[in-house]
């Protein structure tokens, strides 16, 4: 049914007719290393890139490790470099790739691997154990009340599915690993910028985002361009936060105005107290 | 590492050998969806040493594909909702199946399960005054789920988890369970299994243990379930000696997209014909209209003309048979693919396109205009969408005791999909993720008592250990063997042609010769390559699962001579009243084990107290 070649192949014929095939250049290896190997596989109309890799797995190499769940675009864990690109798997149809090409499939740069297309992400773990948890106010008589154009904000940074194809591709710790302690992500400083406009929280997340490495981010919008949700990460979550940032640390009116008035929230250190 | 080690101070690790590390906690909860989530909240609270397993990474379990809401007659659209009127819509909805006691509390305490979402951070979508507005799901007489647009699931899910790590609860991520072990007194003390990344084995004991493994949709071969979606925890339950009821109670949503295959399976929501979309075969015909059964007739259209007039004014017209009960539609469609008019990939045409303007298609449904656009390339305002129907959701399970979700084993506990008798022969849509949140709470607090006052340190049987792992190991260890994904392919094959929606007598003995074939193969399946990481040897470990919920959900629809909600027999079409007091229970007697028999028989229903019968005698016809 299928060739696995150890040459790179020349390419695959197009994408339509009888006896089509697609070349799936396939990262394998693990944290020692690995290499591209290449796959030749029959083309089957309306593929996208995750049955591709699933069809492999079932004939040539019953051991290729990918992640994935929903196949709908909806958990984020197939997330990989299709063609040097963050993609999610079940979202990247086949027919969109450029025509008689190989298709090369990597794990994600910015984690560690784990075994071919799997990579470890408990970066992204570590750093979500270190958000201080929501923290409404007091609850009045009858409830909560809250606007939906006041929940909409927050919603949508909420549509968030962690897939961390922005913090992938984000070149503050994709090219510089020892950024990495000192910085939370996007993923991250949209969690922030949640927390910060949702309208029942009282702890306060800018000196947090500060201490996390808000500043660090020069608003390429990398992160934006790939987030398969179409979440504004940079104009509707970085910005408005490094807005209020320097709000919080620079303005001297907003500053006096604390002294007298006193905070309403809380600061970082003591959220993280509990 | 992606699954991250416990602090030690949390998991004194006991007895560290070279073939499996060890781990003890007071409550061990295996699935970490909705419930599994909801119920390790609760423990932790409690100040239980707890811990989470989940065989995928924190939050990607399958309530992430929930969207339309969770159902609890909160009252905020419509005062005049109750848990009265929740729990009466849920047992007619279940055809009476149900456990009278868990849908009157899952009625009663939803509301609640919402509202403390809200207070740990969830933004429900609102009411012009500001309240958690609510959403009309069929089977529900008011407007009931509280909603995020169609992603409710993800914000449940979301919420929990951010919830779950504020409190510093250990999570052991990509680890699959294997086996439950009772200690000497047979209660459920350990739980054998291994590190996906890794390929180590891992023994957990504790004094309680919550199963929150969701459902057993992977077995067919079209499903909107994910590849977790084994049935492990009702597998597991079985071979513990627990009983399971309802196992041939299968919900098969009718519209599942057919192609292209990268979607095959995957929910096309109902609010497609709600919303003016009408089904028709490959002439072109709209089928439907043949397929009214005389229960609905007095209510439904008999022409096109009345059907459409109906849209725009519910009083003078009769429904469109498009909107026939989820059951109806599935089996009319099931007929026309069968007489070969069927479309090209094997299911029928929905077709919005041609009834309604492409503004209009955009406007009230989004997700699905962008879901067939991204994944199918089909333009929906343009063309027609190839639907047919796809194994949806788990109805039975593990029977529990329904104030505490104990299971019929000391020391192991129930919740969600894995949990029988909830929602009966049949599920209203909104009431699976109360069920998550309402029992997972209740779990919590049932396992952490049951951990409270259990005596001892939790032991068990050392060469169960090791005999979990060698047969773990084993396929590792043949020469020659079946490829799992051969079997698995066949079983799935199996049971969409032998057991899936319209099932026969015949048919169903067939499959169950066929499954003990398959349950022979998968004792002889190879696996290449090593433990790390690898698809193949963790295919061939979810297989024992699959076979042996597959077995079950055969013999009880075997079993069932009656056709009742979610199970329809071609042979006994119509339900029988003496069928509707029973469950069929199944339970593994003599041997337990992948390779015992399960043997099975009907158990009176819980008999429901005069005062909530009375609400049925009550109610207006619907």
């Amino acid at each position: 049914m299928t060739d696995t070649q150890t040459t790179p192949a020349a390419g695959a014929a197009p994408a339509a007719g009888e006896n089509a095939t697609v070349t799936m250049r396939v990262w394998r290896g693990d944290d020692v290393g690995g290499e591209f190997t290449d796959y030749v596989m029959p083309a089957v109309e309306g593929e996208v890139v995750l049955d591709v890799i699933h069809r492999i797995q079932a004939s040539d190499a019953p051991d290729l490790a990918c992640r994935w769940n929903c196949k709908a675009g909806k958990c984020g864990s197939c997330s990989a470099e299709i063609n040097g690109l963050p993609r999610l798997m079940c979202m990247t149809r086949m027919d969109t790739l450029p025509p008689g090409e190989p298709v090369t499939v990597a794990p994600m740069k910015t984690f560690p691997i784990i075994r071919d297309l799997v990579t470890d992400v408990s970066f992204n773990y570590e750093v979500a154990k270190t958000v201080p948890a929501f923290e409404p106010g007091p609850e009045p008589e009858g409830g909560y009340r809250m606007m939906q154009v006041d929940v909409e904000r927050g919603q949508e940074f909420r549509k968030c599915i962690e897939c961390f194809m922005c913090q992938d591709i984000c070149h503050v710790i994709r090219d510089h690993e020892d950024n990495k302690p000192n910085y939370a992500g996007p993923r991250f400083f949209i969690r922030f910028a949640e927390l910060e406009m949702h309208p029942l929280d009282v702890n306060d997340r800018r000196e947090l985002a500060h201490d996390r490495g808000l500043g660090m981010c020069n608003i390429t919008k990398c992160c934006t361009e790939v987030c398969p949700e179409h979440i504004k990460i940079t104009d509707n979550g970085i910005i408005p936060m490094k807005e209020r940032v320097v709000d919080a640390r620079y303005d001297p009116v907003a500053w006096l105005g604390r002294k007298i008035t006193g905070r309403k929230k809380k600061t970082a250190e003591e959220a993280s107290a509990g | 590492m992606s699954t991250p080690a416990p602090t030690p101070t949390a998991t004194p690790t006991a007895t560290p050998t070279a073939d499996f590390e060890t781990f003890d906690y007071d409550v061990i909860i295996i699935g970490a969806g909705g419930s599994g989530l909801r119920a390790a909240i609760e423990a932790k609270e409690r100040g239980l040493r707890t811990a989470l397993v989940c065989k995928s990474l924190l939050g990607k379990a399958h309530t992430v594909m929930a969207e339309g809401g969770m159902a609890a007659a909160m009252g905020n659209v419509w005062k005049e909702d109750n848990w009265q009127v929740h729990f009466r819509d849920t047992m007619r909805g279940g055809k009476m199946l149900n456990n009278w006691r868990m849908a009157q509390i899952h009625a009663q305490e939803a509301p609640d399960r919402v509202y403390e979402l809200e207070r740990w951070g969830a933004l429900f979508d609102r009411t012009p005054d500001g309240r958690i507005t609510q959403r009309d799901f069929g089977g529900h007489r008011y407007a009931r789920l509280a909603h995020v647009g169609d992603r409710t699931g993800l914000e449940l899910i979301r919420t929990l988890q951010q919830k779950v790590v504020s409190m510093g609860t250990d999570v052991f991520m990509e680890t699959k369970i294997l086996r439950l072990l009772p200690d000497a007194e047979g209660r459920i003390s350990g739980a054998v299994g291994y590190r996906r990344p890794t390929g180590e084995m891992v023994l957990f004991t504790a004094k309680a243990f919550v199963l929150a493994t969701g459902s057993i949709g992977k077995s067919w071969k079209y499903t909107s379930n994910s590849w977790e979606s084994v049935g492990d925890g009702h597998a597991m339950a079985i071979w513990a000696g627990a009983d399971v009821i309802d196992m041939e109670c299968v919900q098969f949503h009718p519209t599942g997209m057919v192609w292209p295959l990268s979607v095959r399976g995957i929910l096309v929501t109902e609010g497609v014909r709600g919303d003016g979309g009408v089904l028709r075969n490959s002439e072109g015909k709209r089928f439907m209209f043949d397929y009214v059964a005389d229960m609905f007739r007095a209510e439904t259209a008999e022409t096109e003309e009345e059907a459409d007039a109906w849209y725009d004014d519910h009083i003078n017209y009769r429904r469109t048979p498009d909107l026939l009960p989820r059951d109806e539609v599935a089996r009319a469609i099931n007929s026309e693919v069968k007489a070969g008019r069927g479309s090209p990939h094997g299911g029928v045409f929905l077709d919005i396109a041609s009834r309604r303007t492409p503004e209009y298609i955009r406007r009230r449904l989004p997700s699905m205009y962008h879901q067939f656009m991204e994944l199918a390339g089909v333009d929906i305002t343009a063309g027609p969408m190839e639907v047919g129907p796809t194994c949806h959701y788990m109805m039975g399970g593990v029977r529990v005791d329904a104030e505490t979700q104990a299971a019929t084993v000391p020391g192991l506990f129930a919740i969600g999909e894995v949990s029988g008798g909830m929602h009966g022969a049949n599920r209203l849509g909104g009431n699976s993720l109360s069920d998550l949140i309402v029992f997972g709470r209740r779990a919590g607090i049932g396992a952490s008592d049951f951990a409270e006052g259990r005596t001892g340190t939790p032991s068990v049987d050392p060469a169960a250990v090791t005999s979990v792992i060698d047969e773990a190991f084993a396929p590792f260890g043949r020469e020659e063997g079946y490829n799992p994904y051969d079997v698995h392919e066949e079983l799935q094959e199996t049971m969409q042609a032998l057991v899936g929606i319209i099932r026969t007598g015949p048919e169903l003995e067939e499959a169950l010769v066929k499954l003990e074939e398959l349950k022979d193969r998968t004792s002889k399946v190879q696996v290449k390559g090593g433990r790390a990481y690898n698809p193949g040897w963790n295919l061939a470990t979810d297989l024992p699962s699959m076979i042996t919920t597959s077995i079950a959900v055969a013999q009880g629809a075997l079993n069932r001579k009656e056709s009742r909600g979610g199970h329809t027999r071609e042979d006994f079409p119509g339900p029988d009243p003496e069928m509707g007091k029973v469950n069929f229970v199944q339970r593994q007697t003599g041997e337990h084990g992948y390779l015992a028999p399960i043997a099975i028989g009907p158990e009176p229903l819980p008999e429901m107290p005069p005062e909530l019968r009375a609400l049925f005698e009550e109610a207006p016809k619907p």
